[in-house]
């Protein structure tokens, strides 16, 4: 189809002339959805580790509350963002609405329980592997958490994409929070919503490819990281 | 690294907390409808104002209900939306003032070209509505309490007939921007109200035409609003005005005039 092709080229164009617009947006969706990432991360993985090594009554359902909330729409998150945000609600004389924080806000919830929830995971397996050798090593409390996410450190970049991946591509919370104002919060995501509803369908598309660029650039510089420090932990 | 990031989040608190507590902050928030952006209205004639005046103009464009609702909430400084109705319940019960007219187009339905319930060349929007519910025809509903969904629910009600009955069925709401709802009628080749704005501006029409126009009942003034800054104090009342003085005076009114899309005018200024 015409649209196809046409997406593809113009993709190809607006990077290849280095259209200032576009570096924006591109910029915007990286700050955002980068440092959305690292807070979920600090929070998420200290959070999942700490459930991951300790026995507590109600344990179980906050795993399973960390895993359902893995599913939060978007759009539902945005919403009770806005509420807080918002002049009316409890938050509003931050005057946070309508700015790459209030961005990152609903972000950091967005993709705190996927982090959370795979870090659990990933560390109750190594410590179910390891448990035996740190008891005898006398390792515990903040020690034990430190040492197992240390150790886990090249699955939990993993769960760092998962975040990312979740983060830069979700349009339904930052569309509400951010507004989708020019030269202030429009990212790839909403750009390509308004693009679309504009009935640009081949720019829409030429800017979905850009966005899943950026994202294999992303993941490909990661693991090529990984790979390399992993190897070198092997040798 | 991490720190570095952290450092940022919390320069980016800062600098929106005191850009906050200065009620004559450097910028107004317009909420506004999707027409006017999706036109590419905004983007002609704000750098004009911005030129002239050093403020910024931050649009957040949503449907008239939401851009209402919004307002109520305080979440603006200045409202450009078309719905008559509804506006002069906002300034009513006290979330706006200083209410004016600034311009207008009108209504048009557009439709596939096999145009199967035959309103191909009418001029009584009700009655093309009419034939659209006889034939059962699929039309797109924008589903939103938006200005334009106000509108098209006005229209049915004169045609005497109530679509919400078939909903699913032949009468589809979108639930959606003007925009998407173009994209949804067209798509399934099928029926719908739009403002002539976004009409001439859309990329997506294929070839679908304009069946139904030059009833008076599909006029579409729209109006710009303060939001009440006595109820709202941190409102940008001085930024606020600026901008409605000037879209509303002559400069501002000249710059609707000349917005053009294929030599078409898409706005026509009415501020008295």
């Amino acid at each position: 189809m015409g649209d196809i092709q046409a997406a593809f080229s113009l993709a190809a164009n607006l990077i290849l002339s280095g259209d200032a617009d576009l570096f924006e947006i591109v910029g915007l969706s990286l700050s955002v959805s980068v440092t959305a990432v690292a807070i979920a991360c600090a929070i998420g993985m200290t959070l999942g580790a700490v459930v991951a090594v300790t026995r507590f009554p109600g344990r179980g359902a906050i795993i399973v509350l960390l895993n359902a909330l893995m599913g939060l729409p978007p759009v539902v998150v945005g919403l009770a963002v806005y509420l807080m945000l918002s002049r009316a609600g409890p938050l509003g004389v931050l005057g946070l609405l309508y700015t790459p924080t209030a961005m990152i806000i609903a972000q950091t919830i967005l993709v705190t329980p996927v982090v959370a929830a795979l870090t659990r995971q990933v560390v109750e397996d190594l410590h179910r592997e390891y448990d035996e050798a740190l008891k005898s090593l006398g390792v515990r409390g903040l020690g034990l958490v430190r040492t197992l996410l240390w150790d886990a450190r090249y699955s939990l970049i993993t769960v760092a994409l998962a975040g990312f991946g979740r983060a830069v591509a979700e349009v339904g919370a930052v569309i509400i929070v951010g507004g989708n104002i020019d030269h202030l919060t429009r990212m790839m995501t909403t750009a390509i919503a308004l693009e679309t509803s504009k009935g640009n369908l081949a720019l829409a598309l030429g800017l979905g490819i850009v966005l899943v660029g950026i994202s294999l650039v992303v993941n490909g510089a990661v693991s090529g990281l990984g790979g390399v420090a992993g190897r070198s932990r092997n040798v | 690294m991490f720190r570095r990031w952290l450092h940022l989040v919390g320069l980016g608190l800062l600098v929106s907390c005191s850009a906050a507590t200065a009620a004559d902050r450097g910028f107004i928030i317009v909420q506004s409808t999707t027409s006017t952006q999706n036109s590419g209205l905004f983007d002609a004639i704000l750098p004009k104002f911005r030129e002239k005046t050093g403020i910024e103009v931050r649009v957040v464009a949503v449907g008239t209900g939401q851009a209402l609702k919004n307002g109520r909430n305080g979440d603006g400084d200045v409202l450009l939306v078309h719905a008559r109705a509804a506006e002069d319940r906002f300034v009513a019960d006290g979330f706006g003032i200083e209410r004016q007219d600034v311009m207008y187009n009108d209504f048009v339905i557009i439709g596939p070209p096999d145009d199967p319930a035959g309103i191909t060349g009418g001029r009584d929007a009700p009655a093309a509505l009419a034939g659209i519910a006889g034939a059962e025809a699929p039309f797109v509903s924008r589903g939103d309490n938006s200005g334009t969904h106000i509108k098209e629910r006005a229209l049915w009600r004169a045609a005497g007939i109530d679509p919400s009955g078939s909903s699913g069925a032949w009468y589809r709401e979108a639930g959606s921007g003007m925009g998407a709802t173009l994209n949804t009628a067209v798509g399934m080749g099928a029926y719908t109200l739009t403002d002539r704005a976004t009409w001439i501006g859309f990329g997506n029409r294929r070839d679908f035409k304009v069946l139904v126009e030059g009833d008076k009942r599909l006029f579409n003034p729209y109006g710009v609003i303060l939001v009440n800054p006595t109820r709202h104090p941190h409102v940008n009342a001085v930024g606020g005005r600026a901008f409605i003085s000037w879209l509303t005076g002559s400069e501002g009114q000249a710059a609707i005039a000349a917005y053009t899309v294929s030599d078409i005018q898409l706005f026509y200024p009415s501020s008295k």
